[in-house]
């Protein structure tokens, strides 16, 4: 018969033999197997009790900076919106009053400021691309809720407040402000400039 | 009977009657925990420490769920159904002996309820009896599925009963007796049957696995295949009955195993350990239960190890491969019975 494919394989149907008919020693075998099981380290992690310890850059749950006097950095320019991946962040820009200058730090800012928790893919190009150090990632772990709206946190949730500041200090390593002022790294050269 | 007597017995049937239903409810408990456990899981464990009050919260769960009686079904014999499985569970315990008897004001009390002279006959009578709950569930409940959960429970409980009971000839041979009670007064000293009789032990084992519906012959119920088999339909405590009423078989299985192969409550140098009378007898029943909660753990064991065997491999098994090796097991004991000079 001709040959297809080179894949095809003989197959031997072997009669067991005695002692793989008599069952016992194999039954014996499988229930070694899983009485060493019993005493094994179990994986399970106890959540609500205990909780998975996480690496020092974890990326979850966004934040939205406020400068040292309490004003929101965020000057809505529409940065990480455009680098985000999963389009998960809409924003709408407001022009600051006078005297909300307490509240704002530049003229211009967020009025909206919407992160969608179910599209976000938690990669951290929103952080990379904002200039003005506003968005973070932080080691929060995003609630779970019963409806998707829901999911779509707005200012309310990610604007820290200023008695509770968020600590991102694991994030924003003098390395990474570094990398982030340094427009000029290897890797932001374009092809023709490496090239020279 | 005097009247003492009468109202000890009554109460030590109230005992063996709670003993076993609570014996049953922390089964359902351990088999969760050793199912995870089997498995790296950590298993029941927000319900009190360990998980301990799951059963109670699972009881009143069942309790307290909707009760259905589908409008095709015979209403009668549906609701009869998990009642008689329940009863035929519960009423083979009666025979059991769980201790050697205590000793109070001269008379001894014995640990058995009744010690009927038929007693291995009586078990096996209750125990075929029960597969009629089952069935009649299953006919009831007027589903396929539950139809033929219950057809696979009754052929595969017929199967195995009749090397079940060859396995037991070749036992009663050696003690001459059907009384539980004699039978293991006979093990008091010296070696336990299972080392005259192991594989008589082994053939009443696998059996006992198809009698009370456990892996790896739980075809009667298997989920992936029959949706829960003869129970299908069942909802609330009825469904609880039915699920309940096989841990008990468990549990009794296991007790007929320990004190019919293991020396039921003997154990090896007990009468030189100097204990006297009642305590001895506390004692043998701790044994006695130990040695049944080995058996209820090996049930659990094998439960998550084997996967569950294909029908006619099932009845390859017990037509083709029990019968012969029970009636060649009672032709060897007979032979070697009638070498060694102990056939009357």
């Amino acid at each position: 018969m001709m040959q297809l494919t080179n894949r095809s394989m003989q197959v031997a149907k072997k009669e067991l033999t005695l002692m793989e008919r008599l069952y016992f020693p194999a039954i014996i075998k499988g229930m070694l197997i899983t009485l060493s099981h019993l005493f094994k380290r179990k994986a399970t992690i106890k959540y609500p009790d205990q909780t998975r310890e996480l690496s020092a850059v974890y990326r979850g749950q966004h934040v939205l900076k406020r400068d040292e006097a309490g004003a929101e950095r965020c000057t809505a320019c529409g940065l990480c919106a455009v680098a985000c991946p999963a389009e998960a962040i809409t924003m709408e820009s407001a022009e600051r009053k006078k005297g909300e200058e307490s509240m704002y730090r530049e003229e211009k800012y967020a009025k909206i400021y919407e992160i969608n928790m179910l599209r976000c893919i938690f990669c951290g190009l929103c952080e990379e691309a904002c200039p003005k150090e506003a968005i973070f990632l932080t080691d929060r772990i995003v609630p779970s809720s019963f409806t998707r709206g829901e999911e779509v946190f707005g200012k309310d949730k990610l604007v820290e407040t200023v008695e509770h500041r968020v600590d991102v200090t694991k994030r924003q390593t003098p390395e990474v402000l570094d990398f982030k002022t340094d427009k000029k790294h290897y890797h932001n050269q374009t092809f023709l400039d490496k090239k020279k | 009977m005097t009247d003492s007597m009468l109202i000890y017995k009554i109460i030590l049937c109230v005992i063996v009657f709670a003993v076993s239903l609570g014996a049953a409810a922390y089964m359902t408990w351990g088999e969760r925990k050793l199912a995870a456990w089997l498995q790296d899981r950590v298993g029941p464990n927000r319900a009190g420490p360990l998980g301990l009050l799951q059963p109670i919260a699972d009881g009143i769960k069942m309790i307290f769920k909707e009760e259905m009686i589908p409008t095709h079904s015979n209403r009668w014999l549906f609701i009869l159904g998990p009642c008689f499985f329940m009863l035929c569970a519960c009423m083979t315990g009666v025979v059991i002996p769980w201790g050697a008897g205590w000793e109070a004001g001269g008379t001894i009390f014995p640990m058995q309820v009744t010690d009927i002279n038929i007693g291995l006959l009586y078990l096996l009578g209750v125990v075929s009896i029960g597969v009629y709950g089952v069935m009649i569930g299953g006919w009831a409940s007027n589903n396929k599925y539950s139809l033929l959960g219950a057809l696979r429970a009754s052929s595969q409980m017929i199967s195995y009963e009749v090397a079940m009971g060859l396995a037991l000839i070749a036992l009663v041979m050696m003690t001459g007796t059907l009384s539980l009670k004699e039978i293991v007064a006979q093990q008091d000293q010296g070696l336990s049957y299972v080392v005259y009789q192991p594989l008589g032990f082994i053939i009443f084992i696998i059996c006992a696995f198809a009698e009370t519906n456990r892996a790896p012959f739980d075809l009667p119920e298997c989920e992936s295949e029959l949706v829960g088999g003869y129970h299908t339909e069942y909802s609330s405590m009825k469904l609880g009955f039915f699920l309940f009423a096989e841990y008990i078989n468990m549990f009794i299985s296991s007790a007929i195993m320990a004190s019919l192969y293991f020396g039921g409550y003997n154990f090896p140098f007990q009468h030189e350990l100097g204990l006297d009378g009642n305590l001895l007898t506390a004692v043998q029943t701790a044994v006695f239960f130990g040695k049944i909660f080995i058996f209820i753990f090996v049930f659990m064991w094998v439960r998550w190890t084997l996967p569950r065997f294909r029908y006619d491999q099932l009845m390859n098994l017990g037509w083709k491969v029990l019968l012969p090796l029970a009636i060649a097991n009672i032709i060897i004991t007979g032979f070697v019975m009638l070498f060694m000079g102990k056939l009357g």
